[in-house]
């Protein structure tokens, strides 16, 4: 959409410097306007260079205009692409002068060269002045009959750039019907390809019914098949733009997608990346309901896409490894046997390093984990401090997925010899976070850290990991207290607030622990942090000292309550967000690991993704829903642990700290509450009303009218797929299972009779336990076939931990709540006679 | 790369080619583009560098003008836009860049060719007249080994591409013929363990990508791949394997502690190739200790084209070669002298030995172009061919 790169600039107000060198220019072009000397096209030649120089190093030479228009009237084609170049950057600023060029522009319109026909063309449309539009209809509509291929690709764009200058100019003149005949017909496959481009453009940007319309013949089979069979006569980037479309189509059978699928495998041996990731794409999306296929998918990728990965330039092959990081995430099991792939190179960026070492943390299994963990330990020592910061975290996170950690945890305290300090910090960090999992390394561990100098480690986070641990193991290290002691008599050197909150909290958990060795140090620190200009830390001494005050034995409850391994740590990113990236494979979201409603703004998101007014109201939803926790998840990354194990010691009365860290929930909360005003207060209250209402109870005033669904509803796959590929979601929630339930999941099918009972009927399934996935969909069942009103649904339930993710997209969005209740409350009968 | 509008970028000889979006594009296409881009300005300039873009500008502006209209990318073969663009390129000042030997340009480049075609422009004639048929095939190998202190090796991998700079005349269909032996893909351990046993001569790639020109009718037959080439550079084909492969050098590196404040370094090269071959601009490095003070080298008697240093700021130390004869041997002795004393252990302070070198009419991977026809028009012409290998390291890691 941008248009190129040199017409974008705005020459700054012409520099002092320029100025004489411009009207010199001028002289010298109004010298050589009349002439018809022999020799005069090398001086104009000479002459347009440099005007066009000043005009690359933004000398505003914009009153040359008429000179240089006078001078354009030449049969020399080098003369006449520079003086359209010109004409091109300063007809916008001069739509005056820009009147004297069209003359010439039209006659050239009519040249016998085509060249010279389509040259003049583009400039024409290139003119970007709104009053000249009339002048433009004319050439353009022959342009688009023209014999040459050349002019009719050149006015198969002129067309969006009409659009762009008045879209209703293009409308009324009815350019875009033509377009679609052309590219229904034209032999040149590259006009074919512009005519799509535009044609996509114009209807993404039209919001009326009848763009909607031509948005679903777009994708209509004749349509995609005519441009599939030609694909191997379209350019690479033709073929990108084919087959992004053809990706959004929803073929009608599962032979139409093997078809589709043989006739494109060859794709993915095309040297150009960009073909073989959209052709990537095109095969999941076809793939998505079929389980088994899928990871056939899977298996036929990967190859291809580790060979991008290594033949092209860092930078692609940093795109190529964003996207397999992503399918690497879905399924780690398809790639642990090619984590040496992931090795890093000596010679590579570190941003290509940074990406592989969170893809052997995501490949990591048992199989390969003491390989993987060897080779992230070589990176431990690599000179390139970052990387090797990232590979002591990458053994870290390895660690808290696995089971067996007891080598990784030997290599960690190996990492605590290297005495380097970032090393040290870093691993301190990760030992801490390794014992709040597996409290029963605890003793080797302790042993290793206890013989730290706490002087040694410089950077706040290592600090505060070494304090936590002093604090809370304080009973197994003998000299704990006068450590802590001697930290606290520096308490003004430490800048950190967060270093200085955790030692308030050790030194208090060391007292209980040991309480005549550490009374001294308890005195000073809290006297220190009374003191302290810090909110949260003189909040924090307060708080302790009034809990002391009041009463020992329940401030030992609240500071050091007995405490359970914590066995999941959060995930970083919702279900819901990933799913959302998955579709839009290929584009900057995989690379940015955001959906890209979060860095796009509304115009500029790309054709067909949601017909406008259900983009708008699902992205409402979703930011406020999705949006902050992910941000949120992000900022405190690292502090992920840190702050819960904060919120756990703090649990007993709520304090500043907590209330915080859960606030921005809240926000969500409510403004999800704004946002669907239907949402009941109290969604377990509300199921039980909805089963009232369908075992014959009356139904509650306050609720919505009854919702009852047809038992008989009909969808085939096909249209399951477009709707919800059309259709934004309603909404999205978790919920668990009864233990019942559970345990008469050991066959989907179980569900599917269960769901069926309740008029929800199963299109699809998958997954192995303990994760399932199916979907569901359900119609209303008092509204008339025409215009029935479906509900479709995704749920992930997960055996092992009771819980379900479900994801319901409506035709009606305003019932969408009272069917999740429904639905809800049917999952939870699940497994009861 | 944010800002609500994305910036991509691509670095090629110093230059970054910067293209912007609003939209939510795909950014292998973009960068894929950028990279052609690039490539085309190179095919029309000869070189591709600061000067010689600043003088042709509005020559590039004509490209560009060319390869994308209203932000649609429309056609990036030099072929096609040869019809198109008018202004000549004005060659760069050839002599006034830095002499470099043939040798370094592949340093530089990697995919540049000797002589005279490296700077000479797709659409400038000669000025000796009439054009010179020429066809350049390259055979290209990047390759990455990583020994373990053991000299065992960990890992190894080869990224190949055969590239290919047509200056032919009329385009002409090419048949180029590999190796009967090679085989795409492994079909099953047991044919990868059979192989490794005898050491027979099957050459497996385990994938491989080709360019769009090329036609594989009778690839899986007898791996020919025919095709028209079009002007300018590009690559038949990427091919990647992991299959073992005789590495072309052993290194050896060991590092004594010699009392408190010394150590010695011993680093130990050898070529494993036939002596027929020589490889040049070997480049070693080597992190020394945070503490080291002072180094002094000591080298083989009779040693030429060596030269030794220690980077003070960056620590490392660095041993060039200019070149070497395959089968031969080479040492190099560091003493350290340190400014603390060494506590623990140095092994971990001394980080891995890399090295880079390039190795002219020799690949790992022993894929060969068995011959390259040319469908002759005319029979007066017969076209100049050139076939080369070379093989780059591009990590050549032994750990300590």
């Amino acid at each position: 959409m941008a248009p190129p790169a040199q017409s974008q600039k705005i020459p700054p107000p012409s520099q002092p410097s320029g100025k004489g060198e411009v009207s010199d220019l001028k002289l010298q072009l109004r010298q050589l306007a009349g002439s018809r000397a022999p020799g005069t096209d090398d001086l104009k030649r000479d002459l347009f260079k440099k005007v066009i120089s000043y005009m690359t190093i933004g000398i505003d030479v914009s009153s040359l205009f008429s000179e240089m228009v006078m001078c354009s009237a030449t049969s020399d084609i080098v003369l006449k692409k520079m003086c359209y170049l010109y004409v091109g950057n300063y007809a916008k600023g001069n739509p005056d002068l820009a009147l004297l060029t069209i003359n010439f522009l039209q006659r050239d319109c009519k040249d016998e060269d085509p060249m010279i026909r389509g040259l003049a063309l583009r400039s024409l449309c290139s003119l970007r002045v709104k009053n000249l539009v009339e002048y433009l209809i004319g050439p353009l509509g022959s342009g688009l009959k023209d014999s040459s291929s050349y002019v009719r690709m050149v006015a198969a764009i002129g067309v969006l750039k009409l659009y762009h200058i008045s879209a209703t100019t293009c409308i009324e003149s009815e350019f875009p019907a033509t377009l679609k005949t052309l590219m229904l017909h034209d032999p040149d496959a590259q006009v074919v390809a512009n005519c799509l481009s535009s044609l996509q453009e114009i209807l993404s940007m039209e919001v009326s019914e009848e763009a909607s319309k031509e948005r679903e013949t777009l994708l209509s089979k004749p349509i995609v098949y005519n441009l599939l069979n030609r694909i191997k006569e379209f350019s690479e980037w033709a073929q990108c733009l084919v087959l992004d479309l053809v990706s959004k189509y929803i073929p009608s059978d599962n032979n139409e997608i093997f078809d589709m699928m043989n006739l494109l495998e060859d794709r993915l041996q095309h040297a150009n990346g960009a073909v073989v990731l959209a052709t990537i794409k095109l095969f999941l999306h076809l793939t998505m309901l079929m389980t088994d296929v899928h990871q056939q998918v899977y298996e036929r990728i990967k190859a291809p896409l580790l060979t991008l990965v290594s033949s092209g330039s860092p930078e692609q092959s940093y795109a190529v490894l964003g996207h397999l990081h992503l399918l690497v995430m879905r399924a780690p099991m398809l790639f642990s046997s090619d984590y040496k792939h992931f090795y890093c190179q000596y010679g590579q960026p570190s941003y290509v390093k940074k990406l592989k070492l969170e893809m052997l943390t995501a490949v990591a299994n048992e199989s390969n984990t003491y390989e993987i963990v060897t080779e992230l330990s070589e990176y431990a020592a690599n000179v390139d401090v970052a990387i090797a910061r990232e590979s002591i975290r990458a053994v870290g996170k390895i660690a808290l997925q696995q089971y067996d950690v007891n080598a990784i945890v030997d290599r960690l305290l190996q990492f605590l010899e290297m005495e380097k300090d970032y090393v040290t910090a870093e691993t301190l960090v990760l030992i801490k976070d390794l014992l709040r999992k597996y409290p029963q390394w605890s003793h080797d561990c302790i042993a290793v850290v206890g013989n730290i100098s706490s002087r040694n480690i410089q950077e706040p986070k290592g600090k505060a990991a070494l304090i936590w641990m002093l604090g809370e193991y304080s009973q197994d290290m003998l000299d704990a207290p006068y450590t802590l002691e001697s930290l606290i008599d520096n308490w003004d050197e430490e800048h950190s607030a967060e270093v200085r909150l955790h030692l308030l909290t050790a030194v208090v958990k060391c007292f209980f622990k040991r309480p005549p060795e550490t009374q001294k140090a308890l005195g000073a620190a809290l006297t220190a942090g009374l003191a302290d200009s810090h909110q949260d830390v003189h909040d924090r001494a307060l708080f302790y000292y009034r809990l002391l005050q009041y009463d020992v034995a329940v401030a030992e409850r609240v500071v050091n309550p007995p405490k359970q391994a914590v066995s999941v740590f959060a995930d970083t990113q919702s279900s819901e967000i990933k799913d959302r990236i998955f579709d839009e494979f290929n584009s900057f979201s995989v690379l940015y690991q955001q959906p890209s409603y979060m860095f796009t703004d509304k115009e500029h998101r790309g054709p067909f993704e949601f017909s406008e007014e259900t983009a708008n109201l699902s992205i409402g939803v979703e930011s406020a829903d999705n949006g902050i926790p992910s941000q949120r998840f992000e900022a405190t990354d690292n502090d992920l642990l840190l702050s819960t194990s904060e919120k756990e010691e703090n649990r007993g009365p709520s304090t500043n700290d907590s209330s915080a860290y859960s606030a921005p929930d809240y926000a969500a909360h409510s403004q999800q509450e704004m946002g669907l005003p239907t949402l009941p207060s109290n969604v377990q209250q509300f199921g039980f009303a909805i089963d009232d209402l369908l075992g014959l109870g009356p139904p509650v005033a306050a609720l919505p009218p009854p919702l009852k669904l047809n038992s008989k509803a009909v969808l085939d796959p096909a249209n399951f797929q477009r709707k919800w590929g059309q259709l934004a979601t309603a909404l999205s929630k978790d919920c668990s299972l009864t233990p019942h339930g559970v345990a008469s999941l050991t066959t989907p099918q179980a569900l599917l009779h269960h769901m069926q009972g309740h008029s929800i009927q199963c299109i699809a399934s998958g997954g192995q336990p303990p994760n399932l996935r199916f979907f569901f969909f359900a119609q209303i069942a008092d509204e008339p076939q025409s215009t029935s009103s479906f509900f479709l649904v995704k749920c992930d339930i997960n055996t092992s931990s009771a819980k379900a993710q479900i994801v319901v997209r409506a035709d009606d969005q305003s019932k969408s709540d009272a069917f999740s209740s429904l639905f809800e409350s049917a999952l939870l009968k699940l497994g009861t006679p | 790369n944010l800002d609500g509008v994305n910036y991509i970028h691509v670095k090629v000889a110093g230059l970054l080619f910067v293209a912007t979006t609003r939209v939510n594009v795909s950014p292998s296409l973009v960068l894929e583009l950028l990279q052609r881009i690039a490539r085309v300005i190179k095919d029309y300039l000869g070189v591709l560098n600061e000067d010689s873009l600043r003088k042709n500008f509005v020559l590039v502006y004509e490209l560009l003008d060319e390869v994308i209209d209203f932000g649609y990318p429309q056609t990036t073969s030099t072929e096609a836009l040869k019809s198109y663009v008018f202004n000549e390129p004005i060659v760069a000042d050839t002599a006034r860049l830095p002499p470099l030997g043939p040798a370094a340009m592949f340093m530089q480049g990697s995919k540049r060719m000797p002589g005279t075609a490296v700077t000479k422009s797709v659409v400038a004639t000669d000025p000796g007249g009439r054009k010179r048929e020429e066809i350049f095939v390259d055979i290209i190998e990047k390759i990455s080994v990583t020994f373990s202190s053991s000299g065992y090796i960990l890992m190894s991998e080869i990224d190949g591409t055969i590239q290919m700079k047509s200056y032919l005349t009329g385009n002409p269909e090419i048949r180029l013929a590999l190796n009967e032996d090679l085989s795409i893909g492994r079909t099953g351990g047991s044919v990868y363990d059979y192989k490794s046993s005898t050491g027979g001569g099957l050459v497996i790639l385990d994938d491989c990508n080709f360019h769009e020109s090329v036609h594989l009718d009778s690839f899986d037959l007898d791996r020919t791949l025919s095709l028209v080439p079009p002007d300018g550079e590009f690559p038949v084909m990427n091919y990647r394997m992991t299959q073992e492969f005789k590495p072309p050098f052993r290194i050896n590196a060991l590092i004594e502690e010699a009392g408190h404040f010394k150590a010695e370094v011993i680093l130990k090269i050898r070529a494993d190739f036939s002596p027929t071959i020589t490889a040049n601009t070997i480049q070693v490095h080597m992190p020394l200790p945070k503490y080291t003070a002072r180094v002094s080298f000591e080298l083989d008697p009779g040693a030429v084209g060596n030269t030794t240093d220690f980077k003070e700021s960056t620590k490392k130390l660095e041993w060039s070669l200019r070149k070497i004869v395959g089968g031969s041997e080479h040492t190099l002795r560091a003493k350290l002298t340190f400014s603390q004393e060494s506590h623990s252990n140095i092994m971990k302070e001394a980080g891995p030995v890399s090295m880079t070198f390039t190795i002219p009419m020799y690949n790992a991977s022993r894929l060969q172009v068995r011959y390259l026809q040319i469908a002759k028009k005319s029979k007066t012409s017969n076209p100049y061919r050139w076939v080369r290998y070379v093989t780059h390291a591009n990590s050549y890691v032994a750990r300590l």
